[in-house]
């Protein structure tokens, strides 16, 4: 499995990273001006050819490559070869970036003026960068940084121009392209701008590729994008999107290149400035569209503290080991390389695989705050209460004596904590506190997340006044917002998650049992948390590991059983999950229920959205979990339902129905409710 | 014909002599005739060849049993350090090469002082006893065909020349070698060996030059029959030749240099000349598919023959006439040419002859780097106006060179020498750890010569190529022959290397030569070796669809316990890199043993089958049983 070689998992304790610096501090004390303009002169890639940009679109529209899809597609339309062309030069000119110095040093000089007012710190692991400037002049590189926020790429220009490192050329979304000139000096800043979708455009994707392909060859420049395709709303990272890493991975594996480097980069927000407008997205509030003049709006949030940032440079990872035994690059032998086919089999899971491996990697170097384990406590606190139809808060010594626990806990899973232990964790806990105060309330002693309306302190006036579908959805902001914190936590316990969920919800202790009840609930979830295609039983034997090693379980020859002390452990891994798994049943529940004939893709989120609110409204007991209002878990529920055939797409006469198979759906949404063994939701599957 | 034109020719030949064919320096018979030799079986004592035999039966007279080449010559480092090259033979015989040294401790980090001597001499008890096949021996010795089982003898025909045979050599490590060696000396010879290898059931392993580096002279370890070295090695006479045709017939045992000697006192020559032609023969050169440096003026060894005689196990195959060309099938010499031993002994061949050129002129040409070379050479093939010769070697490689020029005479060269440099570097601004030269050989008549040369410098001109002299490529060609007996002055001294090659379309010549010297560098570090290796590529051979390449590499082995073995692991990376580049398994080395592993998807299993099926037939109980190629 090309998973191996990013990521294995034998001690997660025994995991070496490196130590950080603040490349603020060194900020502070010197001019901004004298940084903006300080000499910079990268080490480039040792068979680098000098090319321009302009240079760069020639030589794109040159290739063969090119003329080949311009010849078919002047075929095809019956367009003469010059009109495509004209019309590819023209794609070509909205495409490309033109990196250049001194965009990069006004950003350097007005960033360092934002970043210093807005953060405490930004944090960068040294040996990281070291690492990358070597494989700069070896390989061609592509960096892939984690996407939590708009900052992302800007922020990794500003640390590669701080260390003296090859500025990379960034693919970014035409969305920012809307923005007036803010989009220029993005594309001056080394931005390059890809539609959002071109499905069948032949021309278009001949020309991105080829202009990616072009600038990586040659290494212009190392070649940034983000994996996850989008920022991720939720702070869990998303199911990587293959397209741009098959096309850098392309030039090694036809021979145009002896290697390329991949170099995962984890860039973790103490708070992500986007925060509350995620949550808001979420949850059907309309985004503003990207514009500059609201991003000159946005400039109120500097007057806000949003931590620290870490970004951790992870291990290059050389496309040539990965691709060493499970890929046959004899396979573009026999066809011209410049003529564009779909890549075989053993190439697209290839891919998959390394997309999937890379993710993980991204996500073991993440920096988990103290805050993130809080978040996590809290939020379980609050729906454990709201059932109880309690609304007190836990107690500020309790908290802290759980997030100690959490804290021993997940460092014993591999979490890469950056908890202070020179400093009381009672403290740690309460100054995290401080910098979320928005998200949680606390009032003697009591700590509670801010679900109260935000008109006012608990008054019992303004409460009364307010629509409740409005005051749901205010309290949903502050629960998605918090859930977000705790979602960076995921990757650190989902498989022992799983796992605790699978002990819960299988019919017996049975091992095997045990088993089935995992792949099945790994299975359903695969579009939810990053789990590697086709690795169930190495999921399940690190669960199984790490469980057994904190002592919570314990294995006979047949059985799994759970240790005295491991039922505290087991409840709150399972319950993490719990607001999934009842997402999931929603979703089933409103398909069986609800689903017209003619509900179409388009359809389906509003229609489940308004569903859930109804029953939340009607019946908040039951419903517990106002995450299942959060329209990427509706979306991924609906993914994994696709992939598992209980619901197919139909064409309709406009659009695409959704077809739903009620009793497969019915039956999974029993099974995930642990009403039905697993065998019977697998038969259900055929 | 006029005698003045007979004596014509014959100063030809003599020049010609001069320049090319091994560059030997020995006397020239002048009274030489072309001779229409009989068999010697057959009673003829009045065989005047006999006495110019190039190569005795006992081998190892005159070359050397554990390295390449003649006896007398050789590299060494003399005691104030410098590299001499000893004997008479070349043109670098007897000269001092100065910068070699510092060449070859710069570039393996090797030291004179870490010596890594051969075994001066063969101990018989090293070599096992033979396993005899009495009755074949019996029969055998009444047919009165020369054998031997002396130890010697048959150590020399138990191995070519890859790394790891002649290293295990210079240990004084013999495998399993050939029981007895026999020397045919025609055809009718060849028929009755074969005719008693297939009655006592003994293996037959045919034996010509001894120059492959394919593994292909390797007796299988596991075979238990009595095996038998059939080398051609006597065979070595033209036998006529058709002037109206152009057409030579010739014992295939004859090697390269003695081939064109012979036909050049005629004033004719056959044009193939492999890098081997010194020592290999022409059986060897039909049975791996052979080429030859000026293959663009006469064709590769597929394009010479016009009828090929082979004795196999079922009989005599070969065509009914000597027709140019022929719609009867598939080509049966097909089934010959690449058999690598595995169906028969090739006994004689009728190849083609021209008349030997007018003129002959070398050249050279400096790129600024190795891309633009390649986009040279492959618009020169483009315009098929190939010079006889056209190689162009990479920036190490160009270093190499260097270091092999001799020590310069006269002021006034070095004085050149320095102004060359200058105006290349300097005024033309070459990267001198970028640029690479390309040598050329033009060949023909004298205005067509220079015409064709005005063409060529032409083209390189558009790929900012710039003249770099005639010396530079005669010296080029002049290391093709020296460069193997190199490899034994690098294992005195711990380095270890071997060269292999490959054909490939034109897209991919810079990406295979990119990835397979870096793969070779990559593993090597992979692999523990200290040093960074030598690993440097030229193209060799132009073709239409494509081109061959060579690949050079070495590296020191000092501080690897087991270093044939890393050096076969990384040379199997390399032949990986290659394939997966879209690099062939073999452009003329053959697969012999050695890269028997990939032939399956060289050339699928249908084609496997074929290859096999005509194996089951044509050589039922495997008599010719060196397990090569299938």
């Amino acid at each position: 499995m090309a998973v191996n070689a990013l990521y294995s998992h034998r001690d997660p304790m025994l995991k070496k990273r490196d130590d950080f610096e603040d490349i603020l501090e060194e900020r502070r004390n010197s001019s901004d001006l004298k940084y903006a303009l300080r000499c910079y002169t990268p080490v480039l890639y040792k068979g680098v050819t000098p090319c321009t940009s302009s240079m760069l679109k020639s030589m794109v529209l040159q290739s063969d490559q090119l003329h080949y899809v311009i010849n078919q597609v002047s075929k095809e339309t019956g367009k003469a070869t010059d009109d495509v062309k004209e019309e590819a030069s023209a794609i070509l000119e909205e495409m490309a970036q033109c990196l250049q110095l001194s965009t990069v040093r006004f950003f350097a000089f007005t960033l360092t003026k934002a970043f210093k007012t807005l953060f405490r710190s930004i944090c960068v692991n040294e040996d990281g960068i070291q690492r990358l400037q070597q494989a700069i002049q070896e390989h061609p590189v592509v960096l892939l940084p984690s996407h939590r926020s708009y900052m992302d790429f800007l922020l990794m220009s500003y640390i590669l121009y701080t260390y003296d490192v090859a500025l990379p050329v960034i693919a970014a979304g035409m969305d920012f392209m809307g923005m007036k000139f803010v989009g220029e000096m993005l594309r001056m800043s080394g931005a390059f701008f890809i539609r959002r979708s071109f499905g069948g455009d032949k021309l278009y994707w001949a020309l991105f590729s080829e202009y990616v392909k072009t600038m990586l060859k040659n290494g212009f420049a190392p070649v940034e994008f983000f994996l996850e395709g989008t920022r991720s709303r939720t702070s869990k990272s998303l199911t990587p999107k293959l397209g741009l890493l098959n096309i850098v991975m392309d030039p090694f594996l036809k021979g145009e290149v002896f290697d390329v480097n991949v170099v995962p980069v984890s860039i973790s927000y103490e708070r992500v400035l986007e925060e509350t407008l995620y949550a808001r997205e979420l949850l059907g509030i309309p985004k503003p569209k990207e514009s500059t003049s609201g991003l000159f709006k946005a400039r109120k949030i500097l007057s806000e503290d949003f931590g620290s940032i870490h970004v951790y440079f992870g291990q290059p990872v050389s496309v040539r080991s990965l691709a060493q035994g499970k890929v046959n690059r004899c396979q573009f032998n026999l066809v011209p390389r410049h003529i564009p086919r779909r890549p075989g089999e053993d190439i697209a899971s290839f891919v998959n695989d390394s997309a999937y491996g890379l993710v993980r990697a991204q996500e073991e170097n993440m920096v988990l705050k103290p805050w993130v384990l809080v978040a996590s406590l809290l939020l379980q606190h609050h729906h454990q209460n709201q059932a109880a139809g309690q609304k007190r808060g836990i107690a500020l010594g309790e908290l802290t004596a759980q997030a100690v626990w959490l804290r021993d806990l997940s460092r014993q899973y591999g979490a890469f904590l950056h908890w202070p232990d020179h400093i009381p964790p009672s403290e740690v806990v309460s100054s995290s506190l401080t910098l979320h105060r928005g998200l949680v309330r606390v009032c003697e002693e009591k700590v509670q997340l801010a679900v109260e309306q935000a008109g006012g302190p608990a008054g019992p006036g303004p409460h009364s006044s307010v629509a409740p579908e409005e005051e749901l959805l205010s309290q949903a902001v502050i629960v998605l917002s918090c859930a977000s914190y705790r979602n960076q936590a995921l990757h650190v316990f989902v498989r022992p998650a799983l796992l605790a969920l699978a002990i819960h919800t299988a019919s017996s202790n049975q091992k095997q049992e045990v088993f089935n009840s995992f792949s099945f609930l790994r299975n359903m979830f695969s579009n939810e948390f990053i789990l590697c295609p086709g690795a169930t039983v190495q999921d399940f034997e690190e669960a199984c590991y790490l469980l057994v090693k904190t002592g919570a379980l314990q294995f006979t020859q047949q059985e799994v059983l759970v240790t005295e002390r491991g039922h505290s452990t087991l409840a709150f891994l399972s319950s993490m999950l719990d607001p999934f798994l009842q997402g999931y049943q929603v979703v089933c529940r409103f398909l069986c229920e609800e689903a017209t004939e003619t509900l179409t893709e388009k359809q389906f989120i509003p229609a489940v959205r308004k569903f859930i609110k109804k029953h939340l409204l009607a019946d908040p007991g039951r419903l517990r979990y106002m995450e299942v209002l959060s329209s990427d878990l509706q979306k991924n529920s609906l993914a994994a339902l696709l992939r598992l055939g209980a619901v197919w797409k139909m064409k309709g006469v406009e659009q695409e129905m959704l077809k739903v198979n009620k009793v497969m759906v019915n039956s999974l949404e029993d099974t995930l409710g642990g009403k039905l063994p697993t065998q019977k939701a697998a038969v259900a599957r055929l | 014909m006029a005698s003045n034109s007979s004596s014509d020719r014959q100063r030809i030949a003599q020049q010609r002599l001069r320049i090319i064919a091994g560059h030997l320096q020995g006397p020239v018979d002048s009274d030489s005739t072309i001779l229409a030799a009989e068999c010697k079986a057959q009673g003829s004592k009045t065989d005047v060849s006999s006495e110019r035999k190039t190569v005795p039966r006992r081998r190892q007279e005159i070359l050397k049993w554990n390295g390449w080449g003649y006896n007398d010559t050789r590299f060494l480092f003399n005691k104030k350090g410098q590299a001499e090259f000893t004997g008479k033979r070349y043109r670098l015989s007897g000269m001092i090469i100065p910068a070699l040294q510092n060449w070859f401790e710069g570039t393996f980090g090797a030291s004179m002082q870490h010596k890594s001597p051969a075994m001066p001499i063969l101990t018989s008890s090293a070599v096992q006893p033979p396993t005899l096949n009495e009755a074949f021996v019996d029969e055998l010795k009444s047919t009165g065909i020369p054998f031997s089982h002396d130890a010697e003898d048959r150590v020399f025909r138990g191995h070519g020349h890859c790394l790891h045979e002649v290293f295990a050599l210079r240990e004084g490590k013999v495998g399993r070698v050939p029981d007895i060696v026999v020397w045919p000396n025609c055809h009718n010879d060849v028929v009755k060996i074969v005719e008693l290898a297939c009655k006592h059931n003994v293996c037959l392993i045919p034996y010509g030059g001894g120059t492959s580096v394919s593994s292909a002279l390797e007796c299988p370890p596991e075979e238990t029959r009595c095996i038998v070295s059939l080398d051609t090695s006597q065979m070595n006479r033209i036998l006529w030749i058709d002037e109206k045709n152009l057409t030579a017939h010739v014992e295939a045992g004859i090697v390269g240099q003695e081939l064109e000697r012979l036909l050049n006192e005629s004033g004719y020559c056959t044009g193939h000349e492999p890098d081997s032609m010194e020592f290999s023969s022409l059986g060897g050169w039909v049975a791996t598919r052979a080429s030859g440096m000026k293959k663009n003026i006469y064709g590769n060894i597929e394009d010479l023959v016009v009828h090929v005689k082979m004795v196999t196990p079922q009989g005599v195959i070969e065509k009914g006439c000597q027709c140019p060309r022929m719609s009867t099938g598939p080509d049966i010499h097909h089934f010959i040419m690449g058999s690598e031993g595995t169906l028969g002994v090739v006994t004689e061949v009728t190849m083609k002859i021209r008349p030997m050129p007018e003129y002959q002129k070398y050249g050279s040409v400096v790129f600024p780097n190795f891309e633009q070379g390649v986009a040279c050479l492959r618009e020169v093939a483009k315009q098929r106006c190939a010079p006889a010769s056209i190689r162009l070697m990479d920036n190490e490689q160009f270093k190499f060179g260097h270091a092999l020029k001799p020590q310069v005479s006269s002021i006034f060269t070095s004085f050149l020498d320095g102004l060359k440099k200058f105006y290349i570097t300097k005024f033309k601004g070459f990267d001198p750890d970028r640029l690479c030269v390309a040598t050329l050989l033009f060949e023909g008549d004298r205005e067509k010569v220079l015409q064709h040369e005005k063409q060529v410098y032409d083209i390189a001109a558009k790929f900012g190529g710039l003249a770099a002299g005639e010396d530079n490529g005669q010296r080029g060609y002049m290391l093709t022959f020296v460069i193997a007996y190199l490899r034994d002055l690098g294992m005195d001294y711990y380095v270890i290397g071997e060269s292999f090659e490959t054909s490939v379309p034109w897209d991919r010549v810079l990406d295979i030569c990119r990835n397979v010297k870096a793969r070779i560098i990559q593993e090597c570090k992979d692999k523990g070796v200290q040093f960074s290796p030598l690993s440097t590529c030229r193209v060799t051979q132009t073709y239409d669809a494509g081109a061959c390449v060579y690949f050079y590499f070495a590296f020191n082995y000092r501080g690897l316990s087991d270093p044939v073995h890393v050096y076969e692991q990384v040379e199997h990376a390399a032949r990986e890199e290659i394939l997966a580049n879209g690099g062939s398994l073999s452009h003329h080395h053959g697969v012999g043993k050695l890269r028997k592993e990939w032939m399956r998807e060289t050339i699928s299993d249908v084609g496997m089958g074929m290859l096999k099926s005509v194996k089951n037939y044509v050589d039922p109980k495997n008599i010719f049983g060196n397990r090569n190629l299938i």
